[in-house]
Parts: structure tokens; sequence; C-alpha cells
């Protein structure tokens, strides 16, 4: 993995590794400018690649939420699934379907602009959309349990728009059956 | 039948509470022992009033009231105004011939003064500024002397500890212009239990002066919240209806929300997180048995029993759509009153039982219905702007409140059943939930006065008037009254 990390690294310089957690080695040009100053000489910087310090271990708790990822989001007072929901459902359909003894509770949240029985009952919509999703994606239902929420379990404390958006969502959370 | 037993308070419970420095006590209500009445000096017809029969049977022993009613009452408050002169009352503290006599006798007058001044209705005068002292509470007061301060009544009360359980309070009100006596009782109790006289003093005075029954004998529940808004802890509690004796009932490890009185026992329906299915649960105040209603296929929310007590109406969530269903409590047989594909919740009886209104987001939004109690004849009161939710009805039956979303502010407001006459009573971040007094002149309800700043308990006058706010230990949300203790 390390030599074909440097290997891309290579070819592509810095911007190859935005994304990737680790540090690597860069080679900086050396060619001389034209007029260079004394002062502004440059000189190489070398820096060196740590191993990743953890791996989720396929299967895990962990590995779900980095590779497929555990909240889909919603537009105030829906429950209806936005392209970017959909597509987080279907790589978390992806894993369940690859770890078959897994089951998940998925809850449905909703932000502070509601009240508080409203909230529960569109809590539970926004619960079942993302079953429903799931299972039409070959997810067995009987490994789906749902649970509404309502605005009691923000996750921004905020009062702002921002924290509003975020605080509207589904979570999926595997309850049993993840490897450790 | 699925049964939860806990133990009302386990010592870490009892700890929380006093490092909140709550009054701890039972939660519920001491003896009132009967009495009979001596109205030496009351004019007019002497009604035997009977008590306490359906909900505190068990704990309650009849008590006699004395009520000494004249022809003629000249001070007469109309209740139906906004009070921008509230009535002044004289209420020295009550008389007694030992100092804890006269130690009661203080915390009972103080409590009244607070439960009339707090209705907004009445001014209670400056104790500095009496001119007689108190004597021989049976003879007339000196009315000139009380008509000089400019107070519209008097109020006199004497205390006597009779033994170490009990003690007896006689109160005389007087009207300080026409110079009649408006009323006597007396009462008896242990003496660990004087607020509930003070309080069924302010109640009897309530009604004799604006001829409608009272609400400070009364209890409220509500939710207690505290730490982060990304962890709340949540706990059922109960206290008097001026914030006084406040009590936990359960322990915080799970979330409980929207409780309810039951309207003819000592009861209490809530939301629980307790078990894996969300649910509706039964709390008996008596025993502190916890009880989930139903075995219902899917989560159960937003309770609230008929007028009669004897049903629970209530949302249950099948397939992420929630319908309204009732459950006989008797007979546990449930029927299912809605079948849109649209949320239907937060259902309320009218008190003849004959209706329910509900909120639902049928039309595209969320709004106000009503339909018979059967399920039929469903159709939309709420017009104006914005969205509505939380309706309830009135124990009057002429008015519905609920919680209006517009343009990024909650409001309080009230409307008729049909939908006319809407007002708007509060502003703020966010006001939700109101529950009615028993006598529907005060509406108690959720309010975060800016962002952040956390839910607290507030009261306003069905005037839109006398906004306040209800003294609870912490953070506080969910209020629902109780029934006027009887």
């Amino acid at each position: 993995m390390k030599i074909k990390l440097l290997c891309l690294v290579a070819a592509f310089a810095v911007s190859a590794c935005a994304s990737d957690p680790q540090t690597t080695q860069i080679s900086t040009p050396t060619a001389e400018p034209v007029q260079p100053p004394v002062s502004s000489r440059v000189t190489s910087v070398e820096t060196h690649t740590t191993e990743p310090v953890y791996v989720a271990r396929p299967g895990s708790i962990e590995e779900f939420s980095t590779n497929a990822g555990d909240r889909v989001y919603f537009a105030y007072d829906s429950y209806t699934l936005s392209a970017e929901a959909r597509a987080t459902i279907s790589k978390q359909a992806a894993w369940l379907n690859s770890y078959p003894r897994t089951r998940i509770l998925v809850a449905g949240n909703c932000d502070e602009r509601g009240t508080r029985e409203y909230n529960l009952a569109l809590g539970a919509r926004r619960s079942n959309s993302l079953k429903e999703y799931l299972v039409n994606l070959g997810v067995d239902p009987s490994r789906v349990t749902t649970i509404s929420y309502g605005k009691e379990r923000p996750i921004d404390p905020r009062s702002v728009g921002a924290a509003w958006s975020i605080n509207r969502n589904a979570h999926t959370a595997i309850v049993s059956g993840a490897a450790s | 039948m699925k049964l939860i037993k806990i133990i009302l308070y386990p010592k870490h419970l009892i700890e929380r509470c006093f490092e909140y420095n709550l009054f701890f006590r039972p939660s519920t209500y001491p003896k009132i022992r009967p009495q009979v009445a001596s109205a030496s000096i009351a004019v007019g017809q002497v009604k035997g009033t009977h008590f306490l029969g359906r909900w505190c049977i068990a704990t309650l022993l009849l008590m006699v009231w004395a009520l000494a009613v004249p022809a003629n009452a000249s001070l007469e408050i109309d209740i139906t105004r906004g009070h921008l002169d509230p009535t002044p009352l004289a209420i020295p503290n009550f008389s007694g011939s030992t100092d804890p006599e006269r130690l009661i006798g203080e915390q009972i007058a103080s409590v009244i003064r607070a439960d009339l001044e707090r209705s907004g209705l009445f001014k209670i005068l400056d104790q500095a500024s009496y001119i007689e002292q108190q004597r021989n509470i049976d003879l007339k007061p000196k009315f000139a002397e009380w008509r000089v301060i400019n107070a519209d009544a008097l109020l006199a009360g004497r205390v006597e500890i009779e033994n170490e359980n009990r003690i007896r309070v006689d109160v005389r009100l007087w009207d300080v212009f026409a110079e009649t006596h408006l009323f006597g009782q007396q009462m008896g109790t242990t003496p660990e239990n004087w607020r509930r006289i003070a309080h069924k003093i302010a109640d009897a005075i309530y009604q004799k002066l604006t001829g409608e029954s009272g609400y400070f004998d009364t209890r409220v529940v509500f939710i207690a919240e505290s730490g982060p808004k990304i962890n709340r802890v949540k706990r059922l509690a109960i206290m008097d209806q001026d914030g006084a004796n406040p009590t936990f009932l359960t322990p915080g490890s799970y979330t409980v929300l929207t409780p309810r009185f039951s309207p003819t026992a000592q009861q209490i329906t809530y939301l629980s997180y307790s078990s894996m299915v969300p649910s509706v649960f039964l709390f008996n105040i008596e025993t502190g048995r916890q009880e989930v209603l139903g075995d219902f296929p899917g989560m159960t929310f937003a309770p609230r029993f008929s007028p009669d007590g004897k049903k629970v109406i209530m949302s249950l969530v099948q397939d992420g759509n929630s319908d309204i269903w009732v459950m006989d409590l008797r007979t546990r047989r449930r029927a299912r009153l809605t079948s849109a594909s649209a949320i239907d919740t937060s259902p309320s009886f009218s008190p003849d039982g004959s209706k329910i209104v509900f909120n639902s987001d049928r039309g595209g939004s969320p709004q106000l219905y009503i339909m018979n109690a059967d399920g039929s004849n469903i159709h939309r009161i709420s017009f104006n702007r914005g969205r509505y939710s939380a309706p309830v009805w009135s124990p009057r039956g002429d008015l519905i409140a609920f919680t209006q979303q517009n343009k990024g502010r909650f409001h309080i407001g009230v409307m008729r059943p049909d939908g006319s006459g809407e007002r708007i009573l509060t502003t703020a971040y966010l006001d939700e939930g109101p529950t009615w007094s028993p006598n529907g002149r005060v509406l108690m309800f959720t309010r975060e006065v800016r962002p952040g700043g956390g839910p607290r308990v507030h009261s306003i006058d069905l005037t839109g008037s006398n906004l306040r706010r209800v003294e609870t230990p912490g953070d506080s949300s969910d209020p629902a009254w109780s029934p006027l203790i009887e």
C-alpha cells in the first residue's frame, strides 16, 4: 500500500492526496529560477509517510459509518429522500447485503422548528422513508427497526439554519451482528 | 398487558432532589379531616358540600364546608375582561394564640396572597397599611378602618392547633363597602397540610368574588429538564399549581415526554422511551406503578384522557404513518379513528366527549381538524396563515387552545371550535403545548424566551394579560394541569 501511494504521489503531486489521511513524501522541483535572489533559494522539503493509525475493520460499525455513511438529511418538514440521501442509503444497502447478520435501528430526527408531537410523527416518517428504500434494495425488513425521537435528539445544539439542517436527519445504527 | 413496577424514590433520587433543594414529600396529598363548621354570624343559606369523591377517595376523608351565601353580593369581578384594575384585598396574617399557631397563620395568609395576586384579578394591599389589628375574627371588623386604605374586601383568619396531628382554620371574608359577611369557612387538617388549606381558601375567595370556580388547589405534571441540549435529561415531575412541592416521578435514565393528568383519578398518561418501542404509559401517582398502555404494533405517542377518564386517545405509528386510536382503559379494547396517509396526532376530546380536535398535515401543512368521537365527519377549522398544532379543548368547551408557527415565531392562541374568533395570546422564539386551568381561564405552556435559553413553564390569562413564569427548580416543559381537587 505504501509503495502504491508513493507512486500516486509521484504522478500527481500534492493534489492527489487531498482527501487521504496519510502524509506523503514530496520532492520539490529544484530547477533554478532565472534570477534567484540569494536569500530565497529553494531547498527541498522531505516528509515521511506514516502508516494509518487505525483502519476500520470490514464489517464493523465504524466501517459502516465511514464507507456507507450513517446519516441522511432532509429538507424542512419533509421526509422525501434527496438524491444524496438515496446514494448514501444505496451504500448502506450494499454494506448490509454484504453483512446479512447485522441488524439496524433507524432513528428519525427533526429540527426544533416544530411542536413536539408533530415532530415525533415527522421523525417516524423519516425513519420509515429510509427503511423503505433499504427494503427496495433487497434488505430484509425484519433486520430494520425504526424509531422517532422527534426534536429530542439534536446533534447540533445551536439555533441557526446550519444546525437545523444537520438536525433534520435519519440515523442508521448497527445494533447487532457487526464485527468488533 | 405488560406491567413495570418501579420503586418511587430510590436513594439516588432522593439525593438528587436535595441537590436541587426540593421540598421532598410523598406524592399524594395528606388527609383533610371532616369538620363541622360553625358559622355563628353567617347570614343566608348554609350549604354542606360533599367532597373528594372520585379521585382521592382512598386518601381523603369527608370534609364539610360551610358556605354562607348572601342574597346579593355587591362585590363581583368580571373576569372576562382584561384586568387593568385588580380588586384590592386586605389579607392580614391569620391570628393564633400561640407562636406556632401564628407561624402557620402567617404561612397560610402568604400562600393565599400569592395565589390571588398571581391570578392578576386581585391586588393585595400592603400589610403595613392595615390600621386595625387582628382581634377576634368572629366579631365584625371596623369597616371604616379598611375603607380608609381602599380595601374592597377583607379576609380574616384564625389558626388553632388542636393537637399535634390536627390544625383548625377559620376564615371570614367581608365586603368592606357593603359591610356584609361574604362567607365563613372552617377547615381541619394535619399541620403539614397547611398549604392545601390555603389553596382552598384562595379558591373560595376566587369563586365568591368572580362567580367562577378557582384553580389554586390543583397540581401540574411537567417534564423537568437538565443537562446539555444534545444530551438532555427529561424526567416526569409533579408540583403544586404555584410551583411548590416539586417532585420527580421518573429517574431520568430514560426520556419521558408529554404527560397528561387524568380528569378523574390520580393517574398520568405520558410517552416513555423506557422500552425498545417508545410507548404510551400510565403512571399511578398513589402507588408509583408504571404500566405500558396496550400492546400496540408500533410506537404510540400523544396520549390524552377522555373527559370521563375511561379512555385514552393517542397516535399509533404504522409503516411510518401516524393515525389516531382510542383505547378503553377497562376492557383494553382499541379502535382506530383515522386512516389517512397523513400525519394525524395530538388528539383532544371536547369536554362532553362527543368530538375530537387533532393535528393533521392532510392538507399539505399541519392544521387543526375536528371529527366526531367515532372518527366521522372530519373537517378543518384552522384557516389563517401559519402552521397549527398541539390543540387542546377548553374544559368549558367554548374554545380550543393551540400552538401557531408563523414567520419564524411560535404563538399560543385560542379559537372557537368552528374556527372563528381566533386570538393569538403570546409570542416567543418557542411557545408550545398549552394546557388549560380547570376553570378554563388560564393557560400554561412551554416557553423558550430566546434560542438555547432553555424552556420554562409559563402561564397567561385567557384575556392575553398576566404573563408569568411558573417557578420550577430547573428547566421545565410540557405542563399539564390537574382537575380541581374537589
